[in-house]
């Protein structure tokens, strides 16, 4: 293989290839395991046999090109690619072991176990004390000590808890776009999600809103396993541990950060991470 | 191969159509008329409506020929004769203003003079020739009565008549006035407590009597004459009607004693020809002299009228006195129409939004609703007699009110009533509801409802949390444009309930408070009752535009509330992103 975009050219051409997955991944302990996942929109197939571990309180990154799969890929962990009609999948994921397209599965319960911020920012139309504990009222919670003390522990979280303690009764529509994107984040971790999908958590902000999500997606590694898409190299680089490429709904390679930065094993992946190709 | 140019297709000059000035004022003109219609329609009801109460200067007019009449001078119109033309009459040669009007056309005005049980007409035309002078006198007095019309005069003596004689408290203008201003309050406060006592008092005698004959009736169908039930019946009914033949005897002592005490009482007056008529003083509503009164003092006429418009019962045929019950009926109906429509709409309008796949049908459905929009109102009107009240009506009556059926040959709710009105303006406002509840649920953004589902929440959780309080704005207009649409509707409402004259309101102080069956007043109604229906169409007329006066601005009141209710919701969940 002398062309650097060999293996994607086979892609591109319909062949399937087979995924460079490192072997430090797959020592790690997995959280949410996607096992042999194919997926399509009607007939047009979006996902190709991905099998890959998501590490147990690592972030782990998605990247590769627009129309890659990563989204779809992130909207299938907590399925809500159901809601869309004629979509079909074969394959699993499993997440702490537990099936999740098993037709037992209840999807409420199953989605009660993540947690998902998405591209734009969607605050619920009310108080942004009610943003936060939204999960634990739908599940009936109406405690007020619990429900302080989430809404607390989650803003603190979410690093957001400072600027808007005074304010909690106040309309969660009227914070900035940072602060609504930080704002989804507390939503998100109020659950204690045993998986926290981002999907673009920055491409709607400014530099500045997008470098307090950068820091504060920093501060939850370690305590929660995030798995988050990105279209910015950069970002990928300083906020992840994991990074899986992407390439036409095949997963191309996938290993740790530094690795798939600098010393990656195939060539097409260094052409993407530099730039220099997508 | 040598390369072409290819000829120049585009021209570099834009004319006129590109840059588009001539439809800027096209548009801006279209706009300019609309709001200049609207505001045109809105001011001439104001203008017409608020003035009607203003008590307008009661003018003296001699004729040429000697007669004399005293009234308002409501209007003046140029007729197609010439004055030479009518300089053959002599009585018209004569006139002082003949010179003045040579060569134009003939006037005539209007006098609304009243006095009808003298004259026979409320109102009068004069040629303006053939008017001699007209002057302001003093003591002009105009007269609201309680029946028949107005009475314009001047008053001479106030008299308080026994059966042998006639004692006279005041005499001359000045202190017959005073006498009166002084003794009418009490008169009229009489007067209304043995009205209240019939109306009320003994209405409520007349229920339980017939409550109770109704149970007899009752017992009869049930159980047969022979019953044990039928005999405690019948029994109960006869400690009724005793009861209430006593209760009757005392409520007659009390009216006896108040009409006693107002009896004989009259003011007398002279009219402009010089008759006299004693009106006696419980009858007169409202006297006031006009020509007299500061502007502080019309004002105080005026708003005394206007109470008496909003919170009296019609007298006369509806052309006077108040709109009370109309304007209960007309918000009560549109309230409980609110009531019926705003769920039934909100719910279809969930379900053809969330959860119906979008598919050949639910397309069918939905423009069936958008048709229905535009079906004629009367059909609905139709629609509702013959189904509510011919079929769902006769068969509560079956069930529930057969002793009313059987003995009285009375429908309950097997004919018109506030209920089957509501229900029928619920149905023809279904549509306007659920279109705007659709586009309303079809504005909130979907990424709100996958963050929804994303915390784990079910269809039901999202669409009551984030889809319902986000979409809530706009399901207020639908229901403010429902109920606008409502409340203005006469067509359809003339066949299922509202009535030219019901003083017993659907919703009042008697047990149990809201009596569905009831028929009503309606303002859209009685606009077209007091204008086309009125024996005395020109003193009415007035009162067409104070009552329309009053529906715009009822519906306006209905309208600001729900507007101010929306907008306090769109403050708090729909403000901008970013």
């Amino acid at each position: 293989m002398n062309n650097p975009a060999d293996r994607l050219v086979a892609v591109a051409a319909g062949k399937e290839v087979p995924s460079e997955v490192h072997q430090q991944v797959l020592d790690e302990r997995p959280v949410l395991e996607i096992d042999r996942f194919s997926l399509w929109y009607g007939t047009k197939q979006a996902l190709h046999s991905i099998t890959m571990p998501i590490s147990h309180n690592k972030v782990t990154a998605l990247v590769g090109p627009s129309g890659c799969g990563k989204s779809t890929l992130l909207r299938s962990v907590n399925r809500l690619n159901d809601l869309v009609p004629s979509v079909r999948i074969t394959g699993d994921m499993r997440l702490n072991g537990d099936s999740i397209y098993d037709p037992s599965m209840d999807v409420i319960d199953l989605r009660k176990r993540m947690g998902m911020v998405f591209q734009k920012p969607n605050p619920f139309p009310m108080s942004i004390y009610e943003n936060v504990v939204y999960s634990l009222r739908i599940d009936g919670e109406n405690s007020r000590g619990v429900l302080d003390e989430v809404c607390e522990l989650s803003l603190r979280g979410a690093a957001l808890w400072d600027e808007v303690k005074d304010r909690l009764a106040d309309s969660a529509v009227g914070l900035s776009g940072g602060q609504q994107q930080r704002l989804c984040i507390a939503r998100a971790i109020a659950a204690e999600p045993e998986v926290l999908l981002l999907d673009e958590p920055c491409s709607a902000l400014d530099p500045i809103a997008t470098g307090k999500v950068e820091d504060l997606i920093q501060e939850l590694r370690g305590r929660y396993s995030v798995l988050i898409v990105t279209h910015n190299m950069q970002q990928a680089s300083r906020t992840s541990d994991y990074t899986a490429f992407m390439y036409l709904g095949r997963l191309i390679e996938y290993g740790p950060t530094t690795e798939i930065f600098t010393k990656p094993i195939l060539r097409e992946t260094e052409a993407y991470v530099t730039g220099r190709f997508g | 191969m040598s390369f072409e140019r290819p000829r120049r297709l585009r021209s570099a000059y834009s004319g006129l159509t590109a840059h588009g000035e001539s439809w800027v004022w096209l548009t801006g003109g279209a706009l300019a008329m609309a709001i200049a219609m609207i505001t045109g329609l809105l001011l001439f009801i104001v203008m017409r409506g608020a003035s009607t109460f203003w008590p307008m200067p009661l003018e003296r007019v001699e004729l040429v020929d000697g007669r004399q009449v005293l009234g308002e001078i409501t209007g003046r119109e140029e007729v197609g004769q010439r004055v030479e033309d009518v300089q053959g009459d002599p009585a018209a040669a004569a006139g002082p203003q003949r010179a003045s009007a040579v060569g134009i056309r003939m006037a005539r005005r209007l006098v609304r003079t009243a006095n009808f049980e003298i004259t026979g007409n409320h109102y009068e035309w004069f040629d303006e020739p053939k008017i001699a002078r007209t002057s302001l006198p003093e003591w002009a007095t105009a007269v609201e009565r309680l029946e028949g019309g107005r009475f314009h005069g001047f008053p001479l003596r106030l008299v308080h008549a026994t059966e042998n004689s006639t004692e006279v408290v005041a005499q001359g203008p000045e202190k017959t006035w005073q006498a009166y201003e002084q003794l009418h309050p009490a008169f009229r406060r009489r007067f209304r407590e043995a009205m209240h006592i019939d109306k009320h008092q003994r209405g409520v005698l007349q229920r339980q009597l017939r409550a109770a004959r109704m149970a007899v009736v009752q017992a009869d169908l049930d159980r047969g004459r022979k019953s044990p039930a039928y005999a405690a019946a019948v029994e109960a009914e006869a400690t009724i009607a005793g009861r209430m033949q006593k209760q009757s005897a005392i409520l007659d002592g009390q009216t006896a004693r108040l009409r006693e005490q107002n009896a004989g009482w009259g003011v007398e007056f002279e009219t402009a020809s010089g008759e006299k008529r004693t009106l006696p003083l419980d009858s007169i509503v409202r006297g006031w002299q006009p020509n007299r009164l500061s502007t502080i003092g019309k004002l105080g006429v005026y708003f005394s009228r206007w109470v008496e418009f909003l919170w009296d019962d019609p007298r006369e045929a509806n052309s006077a006195g108040g709109v009370f019950p109309a304007i209960w009926g007309t918000v009560a109906m549109t309230l409980i129409m609110a009531m019926f429509v705003a769920p039934f709409g909100v719910l279809a309008a969930l379900y053809l939004r969330e959860y119906a796949s979008a598919g050949f049908l639910t397309t069918a459905v939905r423009i069936a609703i958008n048709n229905l929009a535009g079906v004629p109102s009367i059909v609905y009107g139709a629609f509702g007699l013959g189904f509510f009240c011919y079929v769902l009506g006769a068969g509560i009556d079956e069930i529930f009110f057969q002793p009313s059926l059987v003995a009285d040959n009375q429908p309950t709710f097997g004919t018109g009533g506030l209920l089957w009105a509501s229900l029928t303006l619920a149905l023809l406002t279904l549509p306007v509801v659920i279109v705007a509840t659709e586009e309303a649920l079809s504005a909130v953004p979907n990424s709100m409802r996958e963050g929804s589902y994303a915390c784990g929440a079910g269809k039901w959780q999202t669409i009551r949390r984030i889809v319902l309080p986000r979409a809530l704005p706009g399901i207020m207009t639908g229901l403010i444009l429902a109920m606008a649409r409502g409340a203005g509707e006469v067509a359809p409402l003339m066949l299922v309930g509202v009535k030219k004259l019901a003083v017993d309101l659907p919703i009042d102080g008697t047990f149990p408070f809201v009596h569905p069956e009831r028929e009503f007043m309606h303002l859209a109604y009685l606009i077209y009752d007091v204008g086309f229906q009125s024996p005395n169409s020109q003193a009415a007329q007035p009162m067409v535009f104070t009552i329309t006066f009053l529906l715009v601005m009822i519906i306006a009141l209905l309208n600001v509330t729900a507007i101010w209710a929306r907008s306090r919701l769109k403050r708090r969940y729909v403000s901008q992103q970013f």
